[in-house]
């Protein structure tokens, strides 16, 4: 039987992806053919989606940017030999986009169907959780802090210093928690993997769980992400069924339950305390710290809290030893980082590379320079509250530390692109904006100090009383950065700031570049 | 709201205490239950979850995804943030305003509601709207009307 794979990922699904399967199948039926489909995750090449993939003898032939209407043409001319189309881009695992990455947490996203617990399995799934299950809890968070694996959320934190401090701590109940809130613009990863890989995530939280000796994870989901919460409720009660997650971890003597929780529309919540707020299902307000989340977390018990792709970097830290990811990396970030590309982008979707890769090398080279044709202006790295770089940063290698020296954030490494259409003035008010939108209100400089910079930017704009309104603007933003308690305060000047200082004609200032 | 569905409203919310549900999660039930928040509601979840209606309140008005009114019977989600920005989403905001909808009020026509919202994790693909909870991208005001007729 010919193997007919369509993605049903949430991207895919917004370019047709249910309708392209729905004809196959109709015609499937119809013509009596010996095919079956099988619904994936994406390969990350979004660009191309609906991308269907057919099984050949020499792999998995792929047709791009199908749609409904050419079901019927594909099937006449021979799609199930992998025949000659227009749209066929050959062996997808032999695509020079793929080849050169270096594929670790997203190994399996897109090739196996994503709540098969066997196709995980068949694909080096559970190696890392059973290796974990023979080791005593020391040894597993001394792999994690010997790989170099750092929180992916955005904060870089070493993982296993983390984790060795929730084991250390004293307590009746200890809770794993998955930040999966992923609301920065030109982010998508967390999504792409619940969607596409949802047992990695199960398997990291697992292991984080038998490290630490939690016996209860939460994964926290944005609402806007109804496909990742689907996919992670199914794969949870498929792993519960089979063993893996309950009373009896594989049929160890280890406990681990795992729940979804979905969030209700807040980008704060985001942030590790008031999403704690928010799992206890209160307003989600920031909490001050210390005391950190690691000893007086969630129900003021001691919890890891980790990023979706930090805890899927997990199972493959302890299949392959702490020594084959710490190999991968550039100076102090180690592994691999899924970038995402996205915005004004020709070629969009995830890179997963070691990190050290060049900004420009990913904007011109995997992503083929902008959608519109028209001049790269500026990029936005690591969301709404991440620096503006321009093209000179095209030679800035992408790791925490060389970002930082040159201005930018790497945040959860989403990349968005902008043309030469955008006005700076325009992006720089954005953030003000959505500062006051999604302020949490604990602190008077970002919950107050977000609209008056929208009034600020707006009278610079306007050229009234200029270089008084660029002072009192940069008053602003110093107060905002050493007077709130976190990122959305803290950071929000950091676009403003940076598309100023890079184009400051935008804002009518005389002399400056646009 | 009937004492009927009162009593049923209890009995759902009840049903959550074995998972340790606060407010956000019980509110959360009532919207799945009834399709928006009605007064009435909070104090039964206030009741439910031993608290003031005060902090049910304080809950309610935090996250946007609560109504407060019966909702349109087709609900548009329009992502504003940068990523839609650098393909056009701000003139597709404009578009959407010249047919009759303000995603910034959410106003109801013909039973559709375009409402804005911070980014759907399309990005790749912008810009990204949401109908009904079923992704479009590389969308334009006329293709999100037309889903959106669709799925009345």
């Amino acid at each position: 039987m010919t193997k007919i794979y369509i993605p049903r990922d949430s991207a895919a699904l917004s370019v047709g992806a249910d309708q392209v399967a729905d004809e196959f199948a109709r015609l499937v039926r119809e013509r009596g053919l010996d095919a079956q489909i099988v619904r994936t995750g994406s390969r990350g090449m979004l660009w191309l989606e609906p991308l269907v993939e057919v099984e050949t003898a020499n792999g998995r032939v792929g047709y791009s940017n199908v749609s409904s209407a050419v079901v019927t043409d594909l099937l006449d001319a021979g799609i199930l030999e992998g025949a000659a189309h227009y749209s066929n881009i050959g062996i997808v695992d032999q695509h020079e986009w793929l080849t050169k990455q270096q594929r670790v947490t997203f190994a399996r996203v897109g090739i196996i169907d994503p709540i098969s617990l066997s196709d995980y399995e068949a694909h080096g799934g559970l190696v890392g959780l059973r290796k974990a299950l023979s080791m005593s809890s020391e040894a597993i968070v001394d792999q994690v802090t010997e790989s170099g694996l750092r929180g992916r959320g955005g904060a870089g934190f070493p993982a296993g210093i983390k984790w060795k401090t929730v084991l250390g701590a004293e307590a009746g109940q200890k809770y794993i928690c998955c930040n999966a809130d992923e609301g920065d613009s030109g982010t998508f990863a967390d999504r792409m993997l619940m969607e596409g890989d949802p047992f990695t995530l199960i398997e990291g939280m697992a292991i984080a769980g038998i490290a630490v000796g939690a016996t209860k994870g939460y994964i926290y989901i944005r609402s806007e992400y109804p496909h990742a919460i689907e996919t992670m409720n199914q794969a949870i009660e498929v792993a519960t069924a089979a063993g893996v997650l309950g009373d009896s971890v594989c049929g160890s003597t280890k406990a681990f339950t795992l729940e979804v929780r979905p969030g209700a529309g807040s980008y704060v919540c985001g942030e590790e305390t008031a999403m704690l707020e928010s799992l206890e299902g209160k307003r989600g307000m920031v909490r001050p710290k210390p005391p950190i989340p690691a000893l007086v977390g969630l129900y003021g018990k001691p919890t890891v809290i980790n990023n979706v792709m930090t805890l899927s970097a997990v199972p493959m830290v302890l299949a392959d030893g702490a020594a084959a990811y710490q190999a991968l990396g550039h100076e102090k970030s180690r592994g691999t980082q899924v970038f995402q590309l996205a915005g004004n982008i020709a070629q969009g979707g995830i890179v997963e590379l070691a990190f050290g890769v060049t900004l420009g090398e990913l904007v011109d080279g995997y992503g083929g320079g902008t959608r519109s044709g028209h001049p790269v202006k500026t990029v936005q790295i690591g969301g709404p509250l991440g620096a503006y770089m321009g093209t000179d940063a095209w030679d800035v290698a992408m790791a925490y530390e060389s970002l930082a020296a040159a201005g930018g954030m790497l945040g959860h490494g989403g990349i968005v692109v902008f043309d030469d259409s955008v006005n700076m003035a325009k992006q720089a008010r954005f953030a003000m904006e959505f500062c006051a939108e999604e302020s949490c209100g604990k602190c008077t400089p970002c919950r107050i100090g977000s609209t008056r910079g929208v009034e600020v930017i707006d009278r610079i704009v306007a050229g009234v009383d200029q270089s008084k309104n660029l002072e009192l603007l940069e008053d602003l933003c110093e107060t905002m950065t050493d007077g709130s308690l976190c990122a959305m305060g803290g950071l929000t000047p950091l676009p403003v700031r940076s598309a100023l200082k890079l184009f400051p004609a935008d804002f009518g200032i005389s002399g400056g570049k646009s | 709201m009937t004492t009927y569905s009162q009593d049923m409203l209890i009995g759902e919310l009840s049903r959550l205490s074995e998972h340790k549900p606060g407010v956000m999660q019980a509110l959360q039930r009532t919207q799945e239950l009834l399709g928006y928040v009605p007064d009435t509601a909070l104090d039964v979840v206030a009741d439910v979850c031993n608290v003031s209606r005060a902090e049910v309140y304080g809950v309610l008005t935090f996250y946007s995804d609560f109504r407060r009114n019966a909702p349109a019977d087709v609900i548009v989600k329009v992502c504003v943030a940068e990523s839609c920005q650098s393909v056009g989403s701000r003139e597709l905001v404009d578009d959407l305003h010249r047919e009759g909808f303000d995603v910034h009020t959410g106003t109801v026509r013909d039973g559709i509601a375009c409402e804005q919202t911070f980014c759907l994790g399309n990005c790749a693909l912008s810009p990204a709207a949401m109908i009904n909870g079923k992704p479009l991208g590389r969308a334009t005001a006329a293709s999100i009307l037309a889903a959106a007729k669709a799925a009345k």
